[in-house]
């Protein structure tokens, strides 16, 4: 392994991994079908003392 | 997909993604280290600490220098000229651990060795400001009084052997020997020493002949500090990747 | 179970008097008899406490009121010791050319004394709150919360002792020495036990990404601390140990745990802390929980990868250096993401700020944060870091984070805590937090203009050139050069500390249930009830 084939990979299917588990993370954030629940957990800090 | 719920429910998948998620990066960055050429490139007149730079590596480590001094000079025009030619990976190869350091409170010393006189080390340690007035260096005069402990000293090679120094079996069986020898100018193991750390340092290193203290063990390895590697004759192989 | 507990906490006993009377030096002797004493009083407690440890009836707040106690107590300890270091290098004879106080040994003190002492306690404490009324559930694992929080004083306890004593491996917020890592390494198991158990038992569909956040700092912070301190001993019975990496991959191996104390410990372990505290404080729920995910994934895959920035130009292969750069650059949006979204909470009760100096303490801590992670990006781009490294820049960037973010969130925490805790009205003095408030503010302002000026300084000076072509300063000239900034760096120093101490006198005036008569119209510390806000 050298340093040239490490920084191809990198910039090759690392630049990949990296922009595919961002979309997937903020389609996940944005699902339409989790807003409820997201808004109910952003109410439990709110319930006890 | 994933079921969404599944996640945000699951304490054991969240663990187990949060753990997927943090060691890639760890295990892409650091892997590499092990195989590629400039960093386990191995340099002409590296070798391991002989036993009296080890001990004296120990105090340093010890006393914290490392808060304060780095030994990693980088390849700037004014660090070259300052500190000299620019650290190799190599030549902090049998480091564990490594003394880079992060901050330069006082100066680098990867290059220290041999800049100064044994007995300038020994005045300044005791009372730095005593020879630079400005230092902010805190006084050790009490190495100078302290005889070093060096009763294991075969063990402290065994165990840097475990972890991938290239200590012989007749370095260790040696061990307690050579660290007597390399202060003692006049001893017959002096060639023996010499055999088995090349460019080691033989001399009494604090001016008390009575007594091997951590001040010898300490200045004989910042006399050593950066002497191994010939830069007269050092070529990189190939490119410079580091 | 009890049968079971009680005999392996003989056996640790056993184990550790053998230690202390066969220990090859006094230090190990000194440290295995700590540890006997411990499961000593252990077998006590366990023996006395039993029923109270085996109901599942409402939370477990004894072990939060210790955490409250101990976080100011090593706080105070911690800013301290930084104090007389910071003085140390301003006037030099005050390392007194003694082992035991010189800089060397002492700022791993420091150091120690802050991050793990204050914070780790400050986190124990708020983790063990947050996660039960985030899961509406007691502690699990009975006496275990007990081990985890005793447990971890005396790694501390250890830990400092050892450094006075010339106990170190030398790696930075890494330094204790193979037998107290596999000690804390013990108590950290034990924490992500009591923490997962919990939240099994949570009476609450969801997992609030508060808990996310502990959750993703307990278990990588177990994850670098293993890694970074794989070690040989020189012997079973000594203090000494050679680490297993060298050179240049422990440097990264270092660094990787080094950012990442950053960042998982003193990051995403506090952002938990922001994201109960500043929605229970300000009596709203968090600005967007959508963005909360995205900032928690982002964060942490993001930071993981950002170490090498702290060896540009080094040794280390360019390749790293500069993905290291990248990360870290990129990690600037995250960061600010979760500002954002602490910030904006606020909303609609930003008249809040005016009356309520805890909340005050909490968003100044964001606006920190939010400048130290812009500051970071900047200094690891690498022709940034080529004049900062080494520097006091560094120090003072680490000190706007862990001051101005780390620490004030931490205040604003204990400040909510102590009234409930302790089942107070509200706090003993209002008008005390706003002293401790501006007191503190002009003290960081203080440290981080002094070490900026400094560190960009010394930087410029190491690589000026006079008009021969020669070096123009020695480096003892750069040194002389920064001696009226240490003046300025410790008087700021001393003003945090004041702040702390009016701090604890507050909270224990709280505490003994004291309340101070005070004329203006601040509103209690305990927020009304929350669900009227909240709907």
């Amino acid at each position: 392994m050298t340093y040239q084939d490490v920084s191809a990979f990198a910039q090759t299917y690392g630049l990949l991994y990296l922009f595919l588990l961002f979309v997937g993370m903020v389609i996940y954030a944005l699902w339409p079908g989790n807003r409820k629940r997201f808004d109910a957990a952003a109410k439990i800090p709110l319930q006890e003392d | 997909m994933i079921k969404h719920a599944t996640i945000e429910k699951n304490s054991i998948l969240l663990t187990v993604l949060v753990l997927v998620v943090v060691s890639i990066g760890g295990i892409v960055e650091l892997a590499p280290l092990f195989y590629l050429e400039s960093t386990i490139e191995k340099v002409e007149g590296m070798r391991p600490y002989s036993p009296l730079e080890l001990s004296g590596r120990d105090i340093y480590v010890r006393e914290g220098c490392y808060n304060c001094h780095s030994q990693m000079i980088r390849p700037l025009r004014d660090e070259a000229e300052r500190y000299g030619h620019y650290s190799l990976a190599a030549e902090s190869m049998y480091d564990h651990p490594f003394q880079w350091g992060s901050k330069r409170t006082g100066p680098d010393l990867a290059r220290v060795g041999g800049r100064y006189s044994d007995e300038w080390h020994t005045a300044h340690m005791r009372d730095p400001r005593a020879l630079v007035p400005e230092s902010v260096m805190p006084g050790y005069p009490f190495l100078a009084t302290t005889p070093l402990d060096s009763a294991d000293i075969a063990a402290h090679l065994k165990a840097n052997r475990m972890v991938g120094v290239p200590y012989t079996d007749e370095m260790i069986a040696n061990a307690a020997t050579d660290l007597a020898a390399q202060v003692d100018p006049d001893s017959d193991e002096m060639e023996a020493l010499l055999a088995r750390y090349p460019k080691a340092q033989v001399r009494d290193f604090d001016g008390n002949p009575e007594m091997i203290s951590e001040m010898d063990a300490l200045i004989a390895y910042m006399q050593m500090l950066g002497t191994l590697v010939d830069f007269g004759s050092y070529k990189a192989e190939g490119e410079n990747l580091r | 179970m009890h049968i079971l507990s009680m005999l392996m906490l003989a056996l640790g006993a056993a184990a550790t008097v053998t230690l202390a009377l066969q220990a090859s030096d006094g230090v190990m002797s000194f440290h295995a008899g700590l540890m006997a004493l411990f499961f000593l009083a252990g077998i006590v407690l366990l023996h006395r406490r039993r029923s109270k440890w085996t109901g599942d009836e409402g939370y477990e707040d004894g072990i939060i009121r210790a955490g409250a106690i101990a976080s100011t107590f090593w706080g105070v300890v911690g800013f301290l010791v930084g104090l007389v270091i910071a003085l140390q290098l301003a006037f030099p004879v005050l390392n007194f050319d003694l082992p035991w106080t010189n800089f060397g040994r002492l700022r791993p003190l420091h150091t120690s004394a802050v991050i793990f002492a204050f914070g780790g306690n400050v986190l124990l404490m708020t983790s063990f709150h947050v996660v039960q009324r985030t899961c509406r559930a007691r502690l699990a694992g009975g006496w275990a919360p007990w081990f985890v929080f005793w447990g971890y004083q005396l790694f501390i306890v250890m830990a400092a002792t050892g450094y006075v004593l010339g106990v170190t491996q030398s790696k930075e917020y890494a330094e204790p020495e193979w037998y107290v890592d596999l000690w804390l390494t013990l108590v950290w198991v034990v924490y992500l036990l009591v923490f997962l158990g919990t939240l099994w038992k949570r009476r609450e569909p969801h997992i609030y990404v508060a808990n996310w956040f502990y959750l993703a700092f307990i278990v990588t912070v177990a994850m670098l601390h293993i890694i970074n301190n794989l070690a040989v001993p020189v012997s079973w019975t000594g203090t000494q140990s050679y680490g297993l990496w060298a050179g240049v991959q422990d440097a990264l191996t270092q660094w990787w745990y080094g950012h990442n104390a950053v960042g998982f410990f003193l990051t995403a372990g506090f952002l938990g802390i922001m994201y109960y505290y500043v929605p229970k404080r300000a009596e709203r729920p968090i600005y967007s929980y959508r963005l909360s995910i995205v900032h928690f994934w982002s964060l942490i895959f993001l930071y993981i990868w950002a170490g090498p920035h702290h060896l540009h130009y080094t040794a280390l292969p360019e390749w790293s250096q500069t993905l290291g750069m990248t990360f870290s650059i990129i990690l600037w949006m995250p960061s600010w993401g979760g500002m954002v979204n602490g910030l904006m909470t606020l909303s609609g009760a930003w008249d809040k700020l005016r009356t309520d100096p805890v909340l005050r303490m909490m968003v100044v801590s964001l606006a920190f944060y939010g400048m130290s992670t812009f500051e970071g990006p900047l200094m690891a781009i690498k022709e940034v870091n080529a004049l900062s490294h080494y520097t006091d820049w560094t120090i003072g960037h680490v000190h706007s984070g862990a001051l101005g973010w780390v620490a004030f969130v931490s205040f604003g925490a204990l400040y909510h805590i102590v009234p409930i805790m302790w089942a107070r009205q509200r706090l003993y003095s209002m008008v005390l937090v706003n002293v401790h408030f501006w007191i503190s503010t002009i003290g960081i302002l203080l440290y981080i203009t002094a070490m900026w000026v400094s560190g960009i300084l010394q930087g410029l000076m190491w690589r000026a050139y006079d008009h021969l072509g020669f070096l123009e300063y020695s480096f003892v000239e750069t040194v002389a050069a920064m001696h009226p900034f240490y003046v300025i760096r410790a008087l700021g120093g001393l003003l945090f500390v004041i702040g702390s101490l009016v701090m604890t006198y507050n909270l224990w005036r709280t505490m003994r249930g004291d309340l101070r008569l005070e004329a203006s119209p601040i509103p209690s510390a305990e927020p009304a009830p929350a669900m009227g806000a909240a709907s």
